[in-house]
């Protein structure tokens, strides 16, 4: 809401307050000043002039030597190149040195050889349009009234010697998108009365009733329409001062009757419509739903649908405006308009808001109203609009008023809870401070009881009277404690301090954390291979995305933990070594779809990505080791050759005993090429729920051995195919207790040995916790694992 | 006799002067003190003097023996200091030559920055809430005082699954999943994803970070609400943060509050860093709406509440002048080897 302070001091009086002041002590009243300008900012020793004699450039076919009487001792010689440089003509006058919109200089200099000290000024070079100043020539000079003193500054001519203050002002205060609201505001704010004008309209006889009907038929979306009726208009440009309030507040100035509605509109924040009686069907205004199809034009000459869930302001046959947004085209204000009909009304906050949503109409009206209007500002603003239309003499009102009001009158009450508010705002004010600073928002105080003032229809409960109070008082003056009450714990719990630790592990072991998008492409399913009937495919879809990058929450991170690597690889990053702790969301399947009402399971997943540095046997070296140090319990990996995303032969799944915790592997070398990185990527899964359900993290101390151990080492030559993993694991159940641990500590293919072999060798170290071993025992373990290795897997010592 | 002491004595202290190596130390102590060694030979030559000559002589050979002995110690020491310093100086290495690098990982700098507030609020008995980021509308709106016809809802740009589910658009829905659950006193932080249809570019993001706070318990005031946050703000930013709390307007709260803090820059007096306004938003903030303690089944005669929500991005740009919100989304390793 732009505020023209020279419109506000007609209703408060700001002497002695600067601009700075005002800012500061509206902001923190809670009218959010958003800035201010000054709107002759740009423009700088510009003055108003008379030209006194003009002659041709003896050098140019079109250019002008005039001679222009500043009020200065001597007249100035400027060269002018506007068809209309007339003698007589007062115009603005750009002296040397000046500057003008758009950092535009002028300084004094030759034209064609002839001396110009300044420049003649069009309305355009004054940053203005034909709107503000409509007397203007639109291809010469701006001609100001003849009257206007000569050698005065421009800005105070043409109503640029004005500061607005913009504010922000918040949904639940409409009021406050008038003048007079933040008038209310301001008078509050600095404890300065509030000069409140009673429009007075004299009427020039006759009665709206013999001309005009009005019924409301839904009084559910429209509580009140008041109406007068205006005959004889005449229809021109609303006078000087009109239009420049309305510049300055940021509306365009189109001819008076409209100006009017507009200018009612900004003052007393309650929107106007103005109808050419003419176009209205057998004198009829019905406010009614619209019936299914009906058609309406609006002023911009849009064509739209109307639905029954709308509201529309009909004449006896046709929708003529849609209520609260757009007037109909049909009857819209013209050079040709006898009669005027001023609609004041109230309507529906919700339905107005829905109805400029659907019609892609958002207007000054319709955000007024979509905010909740109070019925009772519809009369004196109509009254008003004909106070102005007599004032300018725009036409005759019609004696009479149609007001047809379902609105109920009766003020809001609520309880005065001084001692509650003072609860709730760590405060200890007296009832009477409480009572003074209500009384100067314009609340009154009877009988223990607050009467809201209509204009506030924000004002509900105590809780809404203590942020008046409190703001008026003033935030800053609250003091500040810290509540001692209860004392509570504040602590991680045990999954979110697991979640921290797994993110210190994957740190320690050299990735880098990110954060990616939650939704993307369905495409993203095809980049990492999934099959075209995959249930992984099934996402959560979003009804209104940004489009079909955004449309669809993952069902897996592995996508955007691809597009993570590919960005790193494409900005030639020669490795990255990444890690996330992604959300990813499994809807609810009901026909074979996601079920968009069901919420989807949420679930983290630990993703770790690599290219440029790590081996396969690096980068699972980092995974069992977070695994491990996360006390996840009894890790295994089992080979998988059927992940689409993954290389047939390098691809393993994460097992906790039984339980799949994930996969990791080297990813599939056709979707490696598609991210057009040309290495080895690899990249885990790991779900965080499933390996914070087999976290063992129960310690106990295993004493130091006292007996010495024995290490002896075996080779054996085996199938090629057989993992090491199964290896290991008959070897540990075939020894039994004493073996401390088996390590893997050579594999050999090559030409020595028989195709398809390989050599296998591993270091066992035997201990027993109560005494040395004896070498019989150390040879008989041996054998032992010698013969399972042999029984289960066909392997043979090497000699 | 005496003569011949002082000439080996000599001898031998020259001997030694010359030794360079063990070797030649073993030489010389083998020379004069070995089995066959000089001093040896006169202890041996004693049985040829008399009885009152023998205890002179022996003491005298004696003195020798160890003088000898000292001398043998002072040059192997002298030598094995000369070897020491000689083998130092064959193992010096430039150590201005760049370490070999151990990689450690490094966090996203929103969760650095998030992580220090968790501990901040941890520390002031906070816990971590949490809730789901598709979330029903009626937790995100409704619940909320924002009525399905609500004009609060048009400034959240909302992503629809269906028409009872949205990506929610704040944290605040924890608030409610959160009351619902939990009885007073309550008092947690909860941070997370939210979304608004905003399309990308510098400052704007369809996916962003909140931190939503939540307190609720026996006679909590307004005064509570303004000491909590004026001490996390110095906390995170430092002692000298100076912030103020102005009126503003949320559904879910009344009173409702912005924090600004003093622009750390011109102190005020307004600079490009802070628009001009000397102040910079940090989050909004409120008491709970008894609409919303009534809609959880908590009693607002009973009990009132604060709650306040904070722009994690926000915070993190101006920490490190990062002025490009998709940076954070891109993760590349340039820019996350910044932080942390």
């Amino acid at each position: 809401m732009k505020l023209p302070m020279s419109w506000l001091a007609e209703f408060v009086d700001t002497d002695g307050i600067s601009m700075k002041e005002y800012n500061a002590a509206l902001t923190m009243s809670g009218s959010k000043v958003e800035g201010i300008e000054y709107l002759g900012e740009e423009i700088n020793k510009v003055v108003t002039g008379k030209i006194i004699s003009s002659v041709d450039h003896p050098n140019s076919d079109h250019l002008h030597i005039c001679m222009v009487d500043v009020g200065k001792e001597e007249p100035l010689q400027i060269v002018c190149g506007a068809p209309n440089a007339d003698v007589g003509a007062i115009v603005p006058v750009a002296l040397h040195k000046s500057t003008l919109p758009g950092g535009v200089k002028i300084t004094k200099g030759k034209l064609r050889g002839e001396v110009s000290n300044g420049m003649l000024c069009s309305h355009e070079e004054l940053g203005l349009t034909l709107n503000e100043v409509p007397y203007g020539d639109p291809n010469g000079l701006l001609h100001l009234d003849p009257s206007t003193p000569i050698g005065m500054d421009i800005r105070k001519v043409l109503g640029l010697d004005e500061y607005v203050t913009e504010f922000e002002i918040t949904s639940n205060r409409p009021d406050c998108l008038s003048v007079i609201g933040l008038a209310r505001e301001t008078a509050a704010t600095f404890n300065r009365p509030l000069k409140l004008h009673d429009p007075v309209v004299k009427g020039s006889g006759g009665n709206i009733c013999d001309d005009l009907s009005i019924e409301i038929k839904d009084t559910d979306l429209c509580p009140r329409y008041t109406a007068k009726l205006v005959k004889n208009i005449k229809i021109e440009p609303s006078p000087a001062w009109m239009r420049e309030r309305l510049f300055a507040a940021g509306v365009r100035p189109i001819n008076n009757i409209v100006d009017i509605t507009n200018y009612v509109m900004l003052e007393y924040g309650q929107p106007m419509h103005a109808f050419d009686y003419a176009c209205l069907h057998d004198g009829k205004i019905i406010v009614r739903r619209p019936t299914e199809g009906e058609i309406i034009e609006t002023l911009d000459g849009q064509k739209h649908e109307l639905t029954p869930d709308m509201l529309c302001i009909a004449d006896g046959t046709n929708p003529t405006a849609v209520a609260g947004v757009m007037g109909g085209f049909e009857s819209e204000i013209t050079e040709k308009t006898q009669t005027v009909v001023f609609e004041s009304a109230c309507f529906h906050g919700a339905t107005v808001r829905v109805t400029a949503k659907k019609l892609g109409m958002r207007t000054e009206a319709s955000a007024r109203f979509e905010k909740g209007l109070s019925p009772e500002n519809t009369m004196p603003a109509v009254l008003r609009a004909c106070e102005l239309v007599e004032m300018l003499g725009a036409g005759e009102v019609v004696d009479g008023v149609i007001d047809v009001d379902y609105s109920n009158h009766e003020p809001k009450r609520l309880p005065l809870e001084c001692d509650k508010m003072n609860k709730l705002l760590g405060l200890s004010l007296s009832d009477e401070e409480q009572i003074e600073i209500l009384t100067r928002l314009g609340f009154t105080v009877e009988n223990g009881e607050v009467i809201v003032p209509y204009y506030r229809i924000d004002i509900e409960r105590m809780c809404d009277l203590a942020e008046e109070v409190a703001r008026i008082y003033g935030y800053n003056n609250i003091p500040t404690t810290l509540y001692a009450g209860e004392s509570v714990l504040g602590a991680l719990t045990e999954k979110q301090l697991f979640e921290r630790k797994l993110g210190s592990l994957a740190r320690t072991c050299g990735f880098d954390e990110t954060i990616s998008y939650s939704f993307g492409s369905p495409k993203m399913y095809d980049l990492i291979g999934l099959p075209e009937d995959s249930e992984q495919r099934i996402s959560v879809t979003i009804l209104n995305p940004l489009g079909e990058d955004f449309s669809v929450l993952r069902t897996t991170a592995l996508p955007t933990l691809l597009d993570n690597l590919t960005h790193n690889f494409n900005h030639r990053n020669p490795a990255a070594n990444l890690y996330e702790i992604a959300t990813i969301y499994t809807p609810s399947i009901k026909d074979g779809k996601a079920d968009p009402d069901v919420l989807p399971h949420e679930q983290h997943v630990l993703t770790l990505g690599s290219y440029g540095t790590l081996s396969f046997f690096q980068f699972k070296g980092a995974l069992e080791t977070i695994l491990n140090r996360a006390d996840v319990k009894d890790i295994s990996f089992e080979p998988v050759n059927d992940n689409p995303s993954y290389h047939p032969g390098r691809c393993a799944k994460v097992l906790s005993g039984d339980t799949v915790i994930g996969v990791f592997g080297t990813i599939h070398p056709l979707i490696a090429k598609k991210t057009g990185i040309d290495q080895e990527i690899l990249s885990a899964e790991l779900y965080v729920d499933a390996m914070f359900d087999h976290m063992d993290a129960v310690k106990l101390y295993a004493p130091l051995p006292k007996f010495p151990a024995s290490t002896r080492d075996i080779a054996v030559l085996c199938d090629e195919n057989i993992p090491v993993a199964s290896m290991e694991k008959a070897i540990k159940a075939a020894v039994g207790e004493i073996l401390e641990s088996v390590s893997l500590f050579d594999v050999y293919r090559g030409d020595k040995l028989p195709q398809g072999k390989k050599s296998v060798a591993y270091s066992l170290k035997l201990r027993h916790a109560e005494r040395t071993l004896t070498d019989n025992e150390c040879i008989d373990a041996m054998n032992k694992a010698i013969k399972a290795l042999g029984d289960k897997f066909g392997a043979v010592l090497r000699g | 006799m005496k003569e011949k002491l002082n000439a080996i004595r000599e001898a031998a202290q020259a001997a030694l002067a010359d030794c360079a190596d063990a070797r030649a130390l073993d030489a010389v102590r083998v020379k004069y003190l070995g089995k066959k060694g000089e001093v040896t030979a006169l202890m041996k030559n004693m049985r040829n003097l008399s009885a009152e000559e023998r205890p002179v002589f022996g003491q005298m050979v004696n003195d020798l023996r160890a003088a000898i002995d000292d001398g043998l110690t002072a040059a192997r020491e002298r030598i094995e200091e000369a070897a020491l310093a000689a083998k130092l100086k064959n193992e010096t290495i430039d150590v201005t030559m760049p370490g070999e690098p151990v990689t450690v990982g490094r966090k996203h700098p929103l969760n650095v920055v998030l992580d220090e507030v968790k501990d901040i609020f941890l520390g002031m008995g906070f816990s971590i809430g949490e809730g789901p980021e598709v979330e029903l509308d009626y937790y995100n709106f409704e619940a909320l005082n924002i009525p399905k016809d609500h004009p609060a809802r048009d400034t959240q740009d909302t992503f629809y699954i269906s028409d009872n589910v949205v990506l929610r658009t704040q944290t605040s829905p924890i608030q409610v999943r959160t009351m619902e659950k939990q009885k007073p006193p309550i008092r947690i932080i909860a941070p997370g994803r939210v979304f608004r249809s905003d399309a990308v570019d510098a400052t704007h993001s369809p996916l962003f970070h909140q931190i939503e706070g939540l307190v609720v318990d026996k006679n909590i005031t307004m005064s509570d609400l303004k000491g909590i946050l004026e001490m996390f703000a110095k906390k995170l930013y430092g002692e000298q943060t100076v912030v103020r709390f102005r009126p503003h307007h949320f559904p879910f709260t009344e009173p409702s509050a912005e924090m600004d803090m003093q622009c750390f820059s011109c102190k005020g007096e307004g600079c490009r860093l802070c628009k001009g306004e000397g102040w910079i938003e940090v989050l909004g903030c409120g008491m709970v709406h008894p609409k919303v303690l009534e809609c959880c089944g908590i009693d607002p005669n009973e009990y009132s509440g604060y709650a306040f929500g904070i722009g994690l991005e926000r915070i993190v740009m101006g920490r490190y002048k990062i002025n490009d919100i998709r940076m954070f989304y891109e993760n590349d390793v340039r820019f996350l080897h910044q932080f942390d």
